[in-house]
This record gives structure tokens, C-alpha cells and sequence, in this order.
């Protein structure tokens, strides 16, 4: 990463974090434990940097294949456990009428 | 080129999908848009990063045994036990983040110092996720729910934590010396452990969402290590998103982050609390049955207790014959009500009851002098008047729903004891407060058949 590069880097994490701030500054309480789940799931893209981390490994260093291996089990667990269970709680939220004070 | 562009379109997604999980008529539609961009970015790192047969091999069973398991288990899993499973999965992600770090460390070469510090960082942060969340969980599961204390801890803590980062310092000099990066990430697994041993079970939810904003900053940790732009997105925007989320909850809850963290729940001095005067006055089902009856207004306050007993579906079914008397009733929710802020709103919608007849706290706190009856089930702390009056208390400085207002005020309630914070309540000794033993489901199953056969 050259100097520049590393600064857009930077810039992009500046603004992102902005961007989640804002995102769940003015949520309703009720939602944030499906808002929790959710960007639970939302880091679950740590598995694509997992499937990278793998292919980089060594092919011939079992240790190396072992902790890619582990890494991609865990990122897919993050990634499919935290799309299920948030999709299962936002879904019973579907047929509710929203009224006034929701 | 295609990659980026996949990654771009779905950190897109990402933000979007969020976004719209924050409003209740498009939170569905938000999660599958999120869920797109994830399946997307797979997809295209799958197709993309093809590195001969073996490999393959390794990359779709570790993805069809780890996404196959968190799929199962999230399927089945019961919605009282949903904060728990928001650890596990947090703390998968956590690990994955850290298998990252220890790969790029092994493999060592070409990186620059700058580069290895954020990588050690995000190694440190992510496996201290790891195996806290899932000391979280198994407290939560109730797997051991003693608060381990002991002398020292937090000198003790400190110390695993400082060696735990002069092995990190020492790791950006011989990154891929493996024992010594074996001993960096024991500890650091001890230190999460030992960080999470002394949190009580009524601050764990605040623990788990701190856990899931520091796995986002790993993540995002990570991908500057790699390079990847929608990794540094999605692990940022989650890890501010979680950091405002754990503060909103710590304030719910009125505790500090650093009194949560630091000091173990009901070690505070509860011993200076004014002594509660005055007896419980038991009722029947059939006087509580009838005195709702012939109400007009009516808040039911459900806690997690209503949750354990699995009575929400029955709760439901006894409001609609109140509701065809006439009765107006209404459901008024506590911030931290069940184990997560919006929990018992999860469950409650699970039972069917609409929106629009569950209130938050400062929406409803003021009719309860106009209301007839208060129904508290399964609850305790977020109803005790302590939290107004008496300085020494624990809660003190907590809101809570003024149920003690109400003309008449009936607690259900499995016994005598205290609750999960064990404070003495004095709205049980109140006068105009009546209690109602047993098992919550059981006695609204009770109150049904008085209420038909009036």
C-alpha cells in the first residue's frame, strides 16, 4: 500500500464511521436488538477475507491450510447464523400494523 | 476490475440494508438487500480467488460446515434465546478475523510495519471477541451463571493485557516466529475470558453488543491488511454503529460502560437500602379476573419472565377478551424488558400483538394514574419505585414505568424471591398492589377460564 492509497484508506474508514453513527442514531428502541443482529451479520464479510486469507496460504504447511480453514468455517458461521436469525425477527415485525407510536 | 465492482455494489447494500432495518416497515426488505450484497461478494471472491483443486476442496467444506451449522442452529434456535445465538455468530466473526491476522503474520514477508501493527491489533481485538462472546453465551444459556470474582482482578486483568501486547510488540519483529504467536493469541483468548467472567447476566446484552462493534473493528482492521475497501466499510460502519448501540443500552440501563465492565453487578452495597415495610398480599385468580373485568384501562407490563414461562401467546389471547369487553389495553415496554433493548418487543410480535398497542416507556408513563390496572408479568427491576426514591439503590437513577401509580396494580409472579438483580421491590408491599403466585403461563391460563366463566 503506497502512501496515497494508505490514505484513502483512511478517508474511507473517516467516512464510514460517520455513516454508522448516523445510520443508527435515530432508531426506535424496539428495534435494536434486530439492528444488533443485523450488523452482527453485516461483518460476516470478514469470510471473504477469510477465502483470501486461504488462498494465500502455503499450500504445503498444513498449519497454514488448518488456520485458513478455521477462518473460513467461522467468517461463513458469522455470515449464514447472522442472516438467518435477523431475517427470522425482522419477519415477525412483517404482518404487524405499524401505528403512531412505532 | 468485476471484483471491485461486485464489492463496491455491495458495500452499497450494505449501508442501504441497515439503514432500512432501522424502520420497522422496511426493517424486512433491509436484512435480504444486505443479504444480496453478501451473497454477491462470496460469489465473486469464490470465482476470483481459484487456487487449484485442493484448496477448493478445503474452501466448500469449511463454508458448508461452518454456514451449514449457523444456518441449522439459527433456524431452530427459540426466540428467547436469540441474544445468545448474537454472541456465538459475533464471535465467529471474531475468530475469522483473527485466523486472518495469523495468516498474514505467518506468511509474513512483504508487509510493512505499519501494516503489521494494524494486523496484530485486529488480532488482539478479534480472538478477545472470540472467546468472550462465547463466555457470554454460556451465561446467558445458563451453562454457569456464578459472577467469578476474586482478589485483584482487575490487577490481574490488566497484567494478562499488558503481556498480552508486549507479545503484540514483539510479534511486529518476528511476525512469523510461531510460538510466539501461539502465546499471543492464548492470551489473548485468556484475557476475554477473564474480561467477561466477572459481567453479571443482567449486563451481558450490553457486553454482547460491545463484542460485536469490536469484531467490526477487527474486521475493518483486517481489511486494510488485505486491502479490501468493503471490508474496511462494513467492519466500520458496524463498529460505530455497535459502539452508539452499546451506549444507547448502557444508558437505558443507567450504567456507565467502564461500571459494566469494571466491576462486577451486585457487589455495589446493597446493604444501605431502606428496609421495605409491610407484607405481600396474595390474591386469587378469580379476584384478579374479575377486578380486570370490569376495567377500563388497562397496561400490561411483560418482563422476561413472561418469556421463560413461554406465556406470550396466552397474554395475547387473554388482551383480545379484555379487548372484546371493551377494555382498552395496552402494553408498556421497558427499554431493557428481556435480555436485549427491543427483545420483548421481538417477542411479543412473535405472539402476534400488533404495533401499535406496545408503547415505549415515555409514551405511556404518564397514564398510569388513569389506568385501573396495571398487569405486571415476569417483570421486577424496571417496575420497582427504588429506582426514584431511594439513593442507596443500586438502580437508583433508572427509569421505570410508574406501575405503583396505577389505581391497582397486580404482579404475577413464580414467588417470593427476589429478581434477576436481586433488589428488594416495594411496589410488592405497596398497598393498592396485589400478587399473583405461580408460573406465568399457568396463571393467565387461570385468569382466561375465570374471565369466560364471569
Amino acid at each position: 500500500m503506497n502512501e496515497f492509497g494508505g490514505f484513502i484508506a483512511l478517508y474511507i474508514f473517516m467516512l464510514a464511521a460517520f455513516t454508522g453513527y448516523e445510520v443508527i442514531a435515530r432508531v426506535p428502541a424496539i428495534l435494536h436488538t434486530p439492528l444488533m443482529s443485523g450488523s452482527n451479520f453485516i461483518h460476516g464479510i470478514v469470510l471473504v477475507g477469510a477465502m483470501f486469507a486461504l488462498m494465500h496460504a502455503d499450500p504445503n504447511s498444513p498449519t497454514q491450510l488448518g488456520i485458513g480453514f478455521l477462518g473460513v468455517l467461522l467468517g461463513a458461521g458469522n455470515a449464514a447464523g447472522g442472516f438467518v436469525v435477523t431475517e427470522r425477527m425482522l419477519e415477525m415485525f412483517k404482518r404487524s400494523q405499524p401505528g403512531p407510536h412505532s | 476490475m468485476i471484483l471491485e465492482l461486485v464489492y463496491f455494489a455491495a458495500a452499497v447494500l450494505f449501508i442501504v440494508g441497515l439503514k432500512q432495518m432501522g424502520t420497522p416497515v422496511h426493517a424486512r426488505r433491509g436484512i435480504v438487500w444486505a443479504g444480496a450484497g453478501m451473497a454477491a461478494a462470496t460469489l465473486a471472491t469464490f470465482f476470483y480467488t481459484y487456487d487449484g483443486p485442493t484448496k477448493l476442496l478445503l474452501l466448500l467444506t469449511a463454508m458448508a460446515l461452518g454456514g451449514g451449522v449457523a444456518w441449522w442452529t439459527g433456524r431452530r434456535v427459540a426466540m428467547t434465546s436469540m441474544p445468545q445465538m448474537v454472541a456465538v455468530y459475533n464471535g465467529m466473526g471474531g475468530g475469522a478475523a483473527a485466523c486472518i491476522a495469523a495468516l498474514e503474520l505467518l506468511g509474513g514477508a512483504g508487509h510493512s510495519t505499519g501494516v503489521l501493527v494494524l494486523a496484530v491489533l485486529g488480532a488482539l481485538i478479534g480472538t478477545v471477541s472470540f472467546s468472550g462472546s462465547m463466555i457470554a453465551f454460556a451465561k446467558l444459556q445458563g451453562w454457569f451463571d456464578r459472577t467469578l470474582t476474586f482478589h485483584n482482578q482487575q490487577w490481574i486483568n490488566f497484567g494478562v493485557l499488558g503481556t498480552t501486547l508486549l507479545l503484540g510488540l514483539l510479534l511486529l519483529f518476528f511476525p512469523s516466529f510461531a510460538p510466539l504467536l501461539l502465546l499471543f493469541f492464548l492470551l489473548a483468548l485468556i484475557y476475554g475470558v477473564m474480561m467477561t467472567l466477572p459481567i453479571g447476566g443482567a449486563d451481558m446484552p450490553v457486553v454482547i453488543s460491545l463484542y460485536n462493534a469490536l469484531t467490526g473493528l477487527a474486521v475493518c482492521l483486517e481489511g486494510f491488511v488485505l486491502d479490501n475497501a468493503v471490508m474496511i466499510i462494513a467492519g466500520t460502519v458496524v463498529g460505530a454503529a455497535g459502539t452508539l448501540l452499546t451506549r444507547l443500552m448502557a444508558k437505558a440501563m443507567n450504567r456507565s460502560l467502564r461500571s459494566i465492565l469494571f466491576s462486577a453487578f451486585g457487589t455495589a452495597d446493597t446493604g444501605t437500602a431502606v428496609a421495605v415495610e409491610g407484607d405481600m398480599k396474595e390474591s386469587s385468580a378469580i379476584d384478579v379476573a374479575a377486578l380486570m373485568a370490569y376495567s377500563r384501562e388497562i397496561i400490561i407490563i411483560p418482563g422476561y419472565g413472561l418469556a421463560v414461562a413461554q406465556a406470550q401467546h396466552k397474554l395475547w389471547e387473554y388482551a383480545g377478551l379484555l379487548e372484546q369487553r371493551g377494555i382498552r389495553v395496552r402494553f408498556a415496554i421497558h427499554p431493557v424488558a428481556g435480555r436485549m433493548p427491543g427483545h420483548m418487543n421481538v417477542l411479543l410480535a412473535e405472539a402476534g400483538v400488533p404495533y401499535d398497542k406496545i408503547h415505549d416507556l415515555e409514551d405511556v408513563n404518564n397514564d398510569f394514574p388513569n389506568c385501573d390496572v396495571a398487569l405486571v408479568i415476569g417483570a421486577n427491576d424496571v417496575v420497582n419505585p427504588a429506582a426514584r426514591t431511594d439513593e442507596g439503590s443500586p438502580i437508583y437513577g433508572m427509569p421505570i414505568l410508574s406501575a405503583d401509580q396505577a389505581r391497582n396494580c397486580i404482579v404475577i409472579k413464580r414467588g417470593r424471591g427476589k429478581g434477576f438483580s436481586g433488589i428488594e421491590n416495594r411496589l410488592f408491599y405497596a398497598d393498592n398492589t396485589r400478587m399473583l403466585y405461580g408460573d406465568g403461563r399457568e396463571a393467565i391460563t387461570a385468569l382466561i377460564q375465570e374471565l369466560k366463566s364471569l
